[in-house]
């Protein structure tokens, strides 16, 4: 069976920065995967790579057996690859019921439909309402999502992602800017994720990393360092020594 | 996925459909507004002349609203596709190739796409500003080609249109009667479609790509490929409004490719208000109206005066900035003040409102606030008044 996403020897070049450099990384089918690095070490790179908003100046990137390297941004998440970013990106404009149903409808095929109006097609609205549920937003699903309270606009973020219905989901730092109150929130909606979707998780937060991962890559200066289960890479004096530095003998 | 095993409140889905389907909703001011434009056939037959630029001018005006308000594409040149159809209905019509009107219509429009498609691919790349230059570059060189051909008739314009009567019954008239019915139910038909358009579900992924055309591709949307269709789409709306001036004029010039027509019709979506179509319907009318009006009272400066309301409205916003002007303009109106001093009244009163501006501005937005608490108290009175009965 093939690998859930495998890099080959993937680099990108900034002029004459290397931001990423030779990473050859294989995330098994369902696995739980965190991606993890100190500041500045290329994890959000990484995804952008990988999911076609950069193109790489070397390697090779399969999705699920298939060679996607090449392939524009939108085809990608059509083949089963969806993102959160580390930055809010969503409609500030649009509801999250809009949001969603979007979503929904352009994964069905229906987006380029112009004559229907939206709201037509009880399986899109059953399937947008039943994210909206799963994710508590369904009080807010009328309301203009730049008025939304931060912590659920993060939880439309990754609502948003799970509407692409993705084989593979790419998390960046889901939880980042959210109130410590908040965080629970997120935290659930997390592990929540159905089983089947492999998750491949970019993370600072060690305790989320260590309570949620059940493989662990330790990116620095745009390499791979080490890789291991949650115990390995505890324990790598290498990783205590770059990376975890001070906060190694909580973990 | 576990979809199956938490299916929502039935209630829920319900009301969410009712909350998709409310935007595509009639409500009592559009159709008011499209009854006074029948009205505006039966009662002011003596203006049915300016009545029809008018209406040509809202439906260019709805063109460029269609990209500029719903997928945020910037153009200068949008006048481009507004004298290619006026070109193309000119040219078809003067050779004979399509006598009837309406055929020529929808073929101008179809041509004026062609050309939208075509350009579309250049108006993709790069930003606000690489579009403004590319859309004023297309229109520019178009004007050049329209001055430079035998069959445009070069800077004397397309002479000797001959129009046929409409579907073979309906003749134009002298009275610009027929006319102006005849771009009301273009403009009208054109509405609708554009309509049902922005509020589909492809009308939704372009407000996703004006507001966000990073996420709108991580949510597997083909961002450029929906810019192409909005823009040929607008293209073709753009030609037919092009294509309904030369045939109620019965001529083509090379007014149709200026600069000047494609900032003005960008000014008009920006008075009317960008991203619920009536804007440039009703930018076109408020423009045309006081454009005339000031033409009328004031033959030799009428620019100055628009000048003025358009930097007030900048300034303080639609309304006040409107009133502002309005005022200013009565007061040098009133006092018969000459030209050069009405400048220099003009130019110390600008002064002093652009330095008293914030203090202005906190006024001007009480007052708002009070008037939208009124709304909202008489709103709510209203709303009970049924259930009390």
């Amino acid at each position: 069976m093939a690998p859930a996403l495998q890099t080959q020897g993937l680099v990108k070049q900034f002029g004459g920065i290397i931001a990423t450099n030779d990473v050859t990384l294989t995330v098994e089918k369902g696995a739980r995967h965190a991606l993890i690095g100190p500041n500045g070490a290329g994890k959000t790179t990484v995804i952008n790579l990988l999911t076609g908003v950069l193109r790489p100046t070397a390697g090779r990137i399969v999705l699920e057996g298939r060679d996607i390297t090449d392939l524009e941004a939108y085809k990608r998440v059509g083949l089963g690859l969806a993102r959160t970013f580390q930055i809010n990106q969503l409609f500030a404009d649009l509801t999250p019921l809009e949001t969603i149903g979007l979503a929904v409808s352009e994964r069905m095929q229906l987006g380029r439909q112009w004559w229907r109006l939206p709201g037509s097609k009880p399986v899109v609205i059953e399937e947008s309402v039943d994210i909206l549920n799963r994710f508590g937003l369904t009080d807010a699903m009328n309301e203009r999502t730049a008025t939304l309270p931060y912590g659920k606009q993060r939880l439309l973020e990754i609502a948003l992602a799970i509407a692409c219905r993705p084989n593979v989901l790419l998390l960046d730092e889901p939880a980042a800017g959210v109130p410590e109150a908040e965080r629970h929130g997120i935290l659930d909606a997390v592990a929540a994720l159905p089983s089947d979707v492999t998750v491949l998780l970019i993370e600072h937060d060690m305790d989320i990393v260590f309570s949620f991962a059940d493989r662990i890559s330790v990116l620095v200066n745009g390499e791979l360092f080490v890789e291991g289960t949650p115990e390995e890479v505890a324990q790598d004096p290498r990783v205590k020594a770059v990376y975890l530095g001070e906060e190694a003998h909580d973990a | 996925m576990s979809a199956l095993a938490s299916l929502p409140p039935k209630p829920l889905v319900a009301t969410a459909a009712a909350s998709l389907a409310s935007r595509a909703r009639w409500k009592p001011a559009e159709i008011a507004f499209w009854l006074a434009t029948v009205a505006s056939i039966f009662l002011l037959p003596s203006k049915h002349l300016i009545l029809t630029e008018i209406a040509i001018l809202g439906l260019f005006a709805l063109s460029l609203d269609l990209i500029l308000g719903y997928a945020g594409i910037v153009s200068l040149g949008h006048a481009a596709f507004f004298g290619f159809g006026a070109y193309a209905a000119g040219i078809l019509a003067k050779y004979g190739i399509i006598k009837e009107p309406v055929l020529a219509l929808l073929a101008s429009g179809v041509l004026a796409a062609a050309l939208g498609f075509v350009t579309s691919f250049l108006v993709l790349r790069g930003s606000d500003l690489t579009r403004l230059m590319v859309t004023l570059g297309v229109a520019l060189v178009l004007r050049e080609i329209a001055n430079q051909l035998d069959i445009t008739g070069g800077a004397d314009g397309l002479q000797g249109v001959v129009m046929e009567p409409i579907l073979g019954h309906f003749p134009f008239d002298m009275f610009g009667r027929t006319a102006y019915i005849y771009s009301l139910v273009t403009l009208f038909v054109l509405f609708l479609i554009a309509r049902r358009i922005v509020n589909s579900p492809f009308g939704l992924s372009l407000r996703s790509i004006k507001g966000n055309p990073l996420r709108a591709a991580a949510i597997g949307i083909h961002v450029n490929g929906r810019l192409v269709t909005i823009y040929t789409i607008a293209a073709a709306y753009a030609g037919i409004a092009g294509a309904l001036l030369t045939q109620s004029t019965q001529f083509a010039s090379l007014s149709v490719l200026d600069f000047e027509r494609s900032a003005d019709v960008m000014l008009i979506v920006i008075i009317g208000g960008t991203g619920y179509l009536y804007g440039g319907l009703i930018g076109a009318v408020l423009f045309k109206l006081v454009q005339d009006y000031l033409a009328n009272v004031n033959p030799q400066y009428w620019q100055f005066w628009l000048g003025l309301i358009l930097v007030m409205m900048i300034m303080f916003g639609r309304v006040y900035g409107a009133i502002m002007a309005a005022l200013i303009f009565a007061i040098c109106t009133w006092t018969r003040l000459p030209f050069m001093q009405s400048i220099v009244f003009t130019l110390v009163v600008l002064a002093v409102l652009g330095i008293a501006r914030p203090q202005i501005l906190a006024v001007t937005s009480r007052i708002t606030e009070r008037a939208a608490a009124i709304q909202t108290r008489l709103r709510a009175r209203l709303a009970r008044k049924p259930a009390e009965r």
